[in-house]
């Protein structure tokens, strides 16, 4: 493929991702009413991000394209900060409050359990790794 | 194109094109802003900016069609929240604890702060 043509096909992987991340937030969204659609979202997007991003590090047996397809295409459009804040905002204090820790807190628990599975695919699960 | 248009169009077509838009407006921002990789710049860029525009058009309000495809479907793409997560946990590992508490306290101050001037911005126009 000529190089111009190449340097096409990364937009377009993350467009085509966004387009089925941002369907898939709706998805949820329509399941689960509210912030618990957007934190479901968030949550198990945070989980699959982490996994991802932390398997390239290790056994890397997903190509370039595939990686930024899933991670910078689907995964971050599934996910989003920007309704989270607004529910924030218009919440009252304390349920916005709660809601805001609860956020942080699931997803970063979230992205360890998928960086500790990305750990348990590799043979060398003992090893550093240095993101 | 008008609202009344893009009422022909179902909800979900509505939110795939804007996903489409606001990934690649992402991918755009990234690119230009991330710098050598020590901050996650872009990221807090992406998120701040989709967060005044939604507060902009939620607060405006526009409706349920231009929501979707603008609200919805573009900022909730452009934004993201795993990202989020996963370079604060990136930033912790590498020993960087200070940079991730900075980073999360970043997100939720200038994000916040932003949909606050939105509204304010709407509401005084």
């Amino acid at each position: 493929m000529a190089p111009r043509r190449d340097s096409l096909v990364v937009p377009a992987l993350v467009a085509a991702g966004g387009a089925v991340g941002a369907t898939a937030r709706y998805a949820v969204g329509g399941a689960l009413p509210g912030p618990w659609g957007t934190l479901a979202a968030n949550v198990s997007g945070s989980l699959l991000l982490g996994f991802l991003l932390y398997e390239a590090l290790r056994t890397d047996r997903l190509g370039d394209r595939t990686r930024t397809l899933l991670a910078t295409g689907v995964l971050s459009s599934y996910t989003t900060y920007s309704t989270f804040v607004v529910e924030v905002v218009r919440a009252t204090p304390l349920v916005g409050a709660t809601y805001l820790v609860g956020s942080y807190a699931l997803a970063v628990a979230a992205a360890l359990v998928g960086r500790a599975l990305a750990a348990r695919l590799d043979p060398r699960s003992d090893r550093e790794v240095w993101p | 194109m008008s609202a009344a248009a893009l009422g022909a169009v179902p909800a979900p077509a509505l939110v795939a094109a804007g996903g489409a838009v606001g990934a690649l407006a992402r991918y755009g921002v990234e690119s230009a802003v991330e710098g050598d990789g020590s901050f996650p710049r872009g990221t807090l860029t992406v998120n701040v900016l989709g967060s005044f525009l939604l507060g902009v058009l939620v607060f405006h309000p526009v409706g349920g069609d231009v929501l979707l495809l603008a609200g919805t479907g573009a900022c909730g793409a452009f934004t993201t929240f795993s990202s989020f997560s996963v370079a604060t946990v990136q930033l912790w590992d590498r020993g960087e604890r200070t940079r991730a508490a900075a980073f999360v306290v970043a997100n939720t101050v200038l994000a916040g702060g932003a949909v606050g001037l939105a509204a304010a911005l709407v509401a005084a126009a």
